[in-house]
């Protein structure tokens, strides 16, 4: 073996010098850090890890070492080829960071700015309410009926059990229109009777909807109103079946504290019949009994009208106001807010309640 | 009815502490009020005696300054301005520290230049009448003593509310034997009292021409009252608190046992009746004066007593002047009668005459106690007024008994969910008097004051009733296999929801229409819309007739919020409108024995007014408001024409079959109106509202309207899923000149249609007109976009299906290609 073929150059190969790799990353790091921005970053970029760079000239030193030798020297320029980039990556990473950071600072708005460019509208809630009702019973396998508002007097009446001398027909109040034998209904109660007419049992209906009388409008009354009217006629209907429907309708409407007292009442339609109070917790005056409707088994005469067997079937039919159930739910004071139509009674209850 | 409970004890023993309130409303009774007399007074209400008295001169009024002895060691100084007393004399003495009614509080204080401490009372003071005259001066007691019971302050009055079903309880005697059901203690009945039976020889001539409207009427005479006779104090006190007049002494008798017994009676002045009386009903145009001064013609319907004069007397109802009881009365004649209520109920409607009397015969009179108090009034009137008692007694007795009703023992269980057996059904029977036979199936006696228990559920309800409607247990009902929501509640939920979300805001009017509303809308004379159900009793003769649009109601309401100070409105409703029907025919009689024949039914429901759903909006004021995003925008015709395209869309049509055209309709802006079609059904109107509408009604200028009728919609599309290509669109902007007149929705349908299948969706994004391109032309701008279903569309194939499309629009509009 000759040594002199070896075209090592100890004067050649002085960047392989550990101190002077190590003096090439100590100055890589240098102006990396001391770069400010980004773009100071790139400049400073080729003069540390670019070809004419310390460290890759001394790369190519390498080749002038003995064979022996070359090893070592080239784990020690990848060592510290690797921290030069490691050293402008971190710097890289900081830097992207920072301007990302800026970008965003300078991006910022105010988000408390109002964005109402078209203000949301809201529904009625003698709507919703009415809605949620027919849900609820709708959940509980009834059907939402309907019926006119301009009724047949025999419906509204006659076919109730309220017979042309009855004294509650005089007690009604009725709209009466310029067609003989119809009426405004009085209550929402024809539509059983229509109901009962167009289907056969088992029926069960919740039947929410306008009614009208001659009162007057003050905080309590007014000539329309709203009652949603329940009914179901099959075999074997008691009222006890009617109490623990009223019982479940008011936990729905009032809270799970809610209750029903009966007071024993006349209605012609149902016989025995009752007006019932709901015990109310979150009454605005305290926890209270507030009278809340009518109900009672399906007078077997109304049933017999309506083309329905009493002997084989039988009903119970509950009613209410739902006007009234706004107004003890949601503290409403005054019944003519419902009908003179200001924009901010209606949007304080949203779109739904 | 208002009742004090002294009267009721004189009949029902109720058990100490007992809650009469909630045993009341326990049985159906309501209790609109209950007043504790002893609690409306205050402090030290005492028995005094007057010990001087010293009359005070120089003043405006005659004013003594009293001594009284309230049994104190020192008399008590009072000042007094009543003078119908004197030393000695017992009177009521309120100290100070006491509170009278209305809050009229005693305190010591200087007046007339002395010292007064407390006061002396009148009647009136205590809220125990409307006497005034003077102070109340006793006829016993002792100073000191409590004088709340002297003066009768020691009672509770019950303010009660009765069902038009339990005529019976309209007395004294129905709600004592109420009370003795919820507390099981004895009822001694006063109807049960003494009663002499009718006399060969009658009090009175008496002919009966009609015993259906009379099955019963008894009479007895008292001669030789004092006419100067008093009505003593209990009766006095208990009529006004039942808030009846006192009038004299026989008339204050008959009104008090009308209270206790719930009979209705009537006492004549014998000396002014002529000839026999004679019971008939009366002919048509027979004139009566009734009591109340009201010159009355009557009905061939209404019963009248008569003498030789003519009628004398409104039956059941109401007395005639000419036979009433005079202040110079000696000769007293008592009726006692029982009149048919279905014709009191008549009369005292045809005559709106509802009186006390006509009140409980309608809702049934107990026909067994005409004798009873026939012997109460003699005795009462002999007692207060003196006077000679006629021996005879005419009772003319057509009375036919109730009839029994059959029950099922078991059907009270079965219908209420309460396991009663037969043994406790008879026995709750029997407590309401009731007379009960047989076995399983019972023999139902009802009492002679409950004609209202006709029926086997009528019986069940008195079960229920009297065991508690507390013991009725709480179970659901099995559940039946519902169907859901139907289409048209669906539609009108998702409509509603949908108007809410785009801003406008719900309202609930009156559908009440001035008669004029028309006019001010300017419908043609021939306009459909003025054809309109009428009330025939409005409570406003300003509104007398049914909407057949919202859009009039909505308007007020509109008017009304701008009264409030709100600029930016929108309003929506739905709600029904009334079509009358244009045939005359009448709706057919149905009995209530069977269900109507389906033939009648639709006979009757044919005459029923038509009343579709309609959906409705109106607008004005800005509809996006400014703000730091810049200025509003003023909301115009698009705005609720794309409102009805809302309605449309959210009712479920799909928006090809959805087409938008001018229009002329009242009450539009004639240029400014669009109509809304489904297929080819015009289903509604939207746009601006014609100027001189709304100058009319104070409305602002460019207030917008639309209004469509939901059930003229039809029903909801099926939607078919589309066929989502994933290949990519090829984008064209096409700009067509073409005379202004041509409406936007055509052109697009023509280009849509010349474009053919390739087309994916074409919108119109500009609108512009210049003098550059002609007078009366205009441009308007499409971004097409074309795609494949199958490969990616080549640029020859766009650009050829948009050639096609603009050459169909050339071809019928003669539109030109913008720059081309």
């Amino acid at each position: 073996m000759s040594y002199r073929n070896d075209p090592y150059d100890p004067k050649q190969a002085a960047l392989l010098d550990p101190a002077a790799l190590d003096d090439a990353v100590a100055q890589a790091e240098k102006a990396f850090a001391g770069a400010a921005d980004l773009d100071a970053l790139a400049a400073a970029k080729p003069q540390h890890l670019g070809d004419r760079g310390p460290v890759s000239l001394a790369r190519r030193e390498i080749g002038s070492l003995p064979p022996a030798a070359k090893s070592e020297a080239g784990k020690r320029v990848n060592a510290a080829r690797l921290r030069v980039q490691e050293a402008y990556d971190l710097r890289l990473a900081v830097l992207e960071a920072e301007q990302a950071a800026r970008v965003l600072a300078e991006e910022r708005v105010d988000v408390t700015l109002p964005a109402d460019r078209r203000p949301r509208g809201a529904r009625h809630p003698l709507t919703t309410l009415q809605e949620r009702i027919g849900d609820l019973f709708v959940g509980m396998g009834y059907e939402i009926a309907e019926g006119p508002e301009v009724e047949l007097e025999w419906a509204n009446f006659d076919a109730l059990n309220i017979g042309a001398d009855h004294p509650a027909r005089g007690l009604m109040d009725t709209f009466y229109v310029d067609v003989p034998g119809l009426v405004l209904r009085t209550h929402t109660s024809p539509v059983q009777a229509r109901t009962m007419l167009e289907r056969t049992p088992p029926i069960a209906i919740i039947c929410p909807g306008r009614v009208y009388r001659t009162d007057e409008l003050d905080a309590t009354h007014s000539p329309v109103f709203h009652q949603v009217e329940g009914l179901v006629v099959d075999k074997g209907i008691t009222m006890a079946h009617l109490r623990g429907t009223l019982d479940h309708f008011a936990r729905a409407m009032f809270g799970p504290d809610a209750r029903t007292r009966w007071r024993p009442h006349y209605f012609p339609f149902t016989e025995p019949s009752a007006e019932f109070d709901v015990w109310f917790p979150a009454h605005r005056d305290g926890p209270q009994w507030v009278e809340w409707g009518g109900c009672g088994m399906v007078n077997p005469r109304v049933l017999t009208a309506c083309g329905i067997d009493p002997e084989e079937y039988s009903g119970f039919a509950f009613g209410m106001g739902v006007d009234r159930t706004v107004m003890i739910r949601h503290d409403v004071s005054d019944m003519r807010h419902f009908f003179e139509g200001d924009v901010r009674f209606t949007r304080g209850f949203g779109m739904e309640v | 009815m208002r009742l004090p409970l002294s009267w009721l004890k004189e009949y029902v023993d109720i058990p100490a502490g007992a809650d009469v309130e909630q045993a009341l409303i326990g049985l159906g009774i309501e209790v609109d009020d209950v007043v504790d007399q002893g609690a409306t007074v205050t402090g030290d209400l005492v028995v005094g005696r007057v010990l001087t008295i010293e009359e005070l001169t120089g003043f405006k009024k005659p004013i003594r300054f009293c001594t009284v002895d309230v049994g104190n060691p020192e008399p008590q100084e009072i000042v007094c301005g009543a003078r119908n007393f004197a030393e000695g004399d017992l009177v009521v003495v309120i100290l100070p520290g006491g509170v009278l009614p209305g809050g009229f509080a005693i305190g010591a204080r200087k007046t007339y230049g002395r010292n007064s401490h407390g006061m002396i009372c009148s009647a009136r003071e205590l809220g125990l009448g409307d006497d005034h005259d003077g102070i109340i001066v006793l006829r016993s007691g002792t100073p000191g003593e409590d004088a709340r019971p002297v003066v009768g302050l020691d009672d509770v009055l019950f303010e009660l509310e009765i069902t038009p079903d339990r005529g019976y309880a309209l007395s004294v005697r129905g709600i004592a034997r109420e009370l003795s059901h919820a507390f099981g203690t004895p009822f001694r009945d006063p109807a049960l009292g003494a009663a002499t039976a009718a006399t060969p020889e009658p009090a009175y001539d008496v002919r009966i021409e009609d015993t259906v409207g009379c099955d019963r009427f008894a009479a007895r005479a008292v001669r030789g009252v004092d006419p100067s006779a008093a009505t003593p104090a209990f009766i006095a006190q208990r009529l006004t608190t039942a808030g009846i007049r006192t009038i004299n002494l026989p008339v204050d008798i008959t009104n008090y046992l009308m209270l206790e017994l719930g009979q209705p009676m009537h006492a004549f002045d014998l000396g002014l009746l002529t000839g026999p009386l004679v019971v008939r009903r009366a002919r048509a145009g027979e004139k009566l004066t009734t009591l109340d001064g009201v010159a009355r013609v009557l009905d061939a319907e209404d019963m009248v007593i008569c003498d030789d004069s003519g009628p004398i007397s409104l039956a059941a109802v109401m007395g005639g002047e000419t036979s009433e009881v005079q202040p110079t009365t000696v000769d007293v004649l008592f009726e006692a009668a029982h009149w048919d209520p279905v014709m009191v109920g008549r009369t005292a409607r045809r005559h709106r005459l509802f009186s006390e009397a006509a009140k409980r015969w309608e809702r049934g009179v107990d026909p067994q106690l005409p004798l009873v108090a026939l012997e109460r009034a003699v005795a009462l009137l002999v007692e207060h007024g003196g006077g000679t008692p006629d021996g005879r007694v005419l009772d003319v007795d057509n009375v036919r008994p109730l009839p029994p009703v059959s029950l099922d023992s078991a059907l009270p269980a079965r219908r209420i969910g309460v396991p009663y057996t037969r043994e406790r059904v008879v026995q709750l029977l029997g407590t309401i008097g009731c007379a009960v036979t047989g076995g399983d199936v019972l023999t139902v006696q009802p009492p002679s004051w409950r004609p209202d228990l006709t029926d086997p559920a009528d019986l069940v309800e008195e079960v229920a009733r009297i065991d508690g409607y507390d013991n009725i247990p709480s179970e659901l009902p099995p559940a039946l296999a519902g169907r859901g929501l139907t289409a048209g509640q669906r539609r009108r939920r998702s409509v509603g929801r949908a108007l809410a979300e785009q801003g406008y805001v719900e309202i609930t009017s009156y559908p009440f229409v001035p008669a004029d509303a028309d006019d001010a809308f300017g419908l043609p004379a021939d306009d459909p819309r003025r054809s309109a159900v009428r009330l025939t009793n409005p409570l406003s003769e300003e509104e007398p007739r049914l909407r057949t649009s919202l859009l009039p109601p909505m308007l007020a309401t509109l008017r009304r919020n701008l009264g409030r100070g709100h600029r930016d409105l929108a309003l929506y409703e739905l709600g029904l409108v009334f079509e009358p029907r244009l045939v005359a025919a009448a709706a057919p009689a149905m009995g209530v024995a069977h269900r109507p024949s389906d033939a009648d039914w639709a006979a009757a429901d044919a005459t029923v007014p038509r009343q579709p759903w309609h959906a409705a909006v109106v607008l004005t004021g800005d509809v996006a408001p400014a703000g730091w995003w810049g200025a509003g925008r003023p909301a115009s015709w698009s705005d609720a024409v794309e409102a009805a395209r809302t309605v449309v869309a959210a009712a479920g049509v799909a928006d090809d079959r959805v087409r938008v055209r001018a229009a002329e309709r009242a009450p539009w802006h004639p240029g400014r109106c669009a109509e809304i079609l489904v297929g080819d059904v015009v289903v509604g109107h939207a746009g601006e509202l014609h100027p001189s509408v709304l100058a009319t009604l104070e409305l602002p200028r460019r207030t917008c309207a639309a209004e469509l009728d939901l059930d003229a919609i039809g029903p909801a599309d099926l939607p078919t899923g589309p066929a989502v290509s994933g290949f990519p669109p090829a984008l064209i902007d096409v700009a067509l000149v073409l005379d202004a007149t041509v409406p936007a929705a055509e052109v697009q349908e023509v280009l849509a249609a010349g474009a053919g299948p390739l087309l994916e969706s074409v919108r119109l994004f500009d609108v512009y007109a210049s003098d550059a391109l002609g007078a009366g032309k205009r441009s308007l701008a499409y971004k097409l976009t074309f795609r494949a279903p199958d490969r990616t569309l080549a640029g020859e194939e766009a650009v050829a299906a948009r050639d096609a499309a603009v050459a169909a629009a050339a071809a019928r509009f003669g539109a030109v290609l913008r720059g081309a």
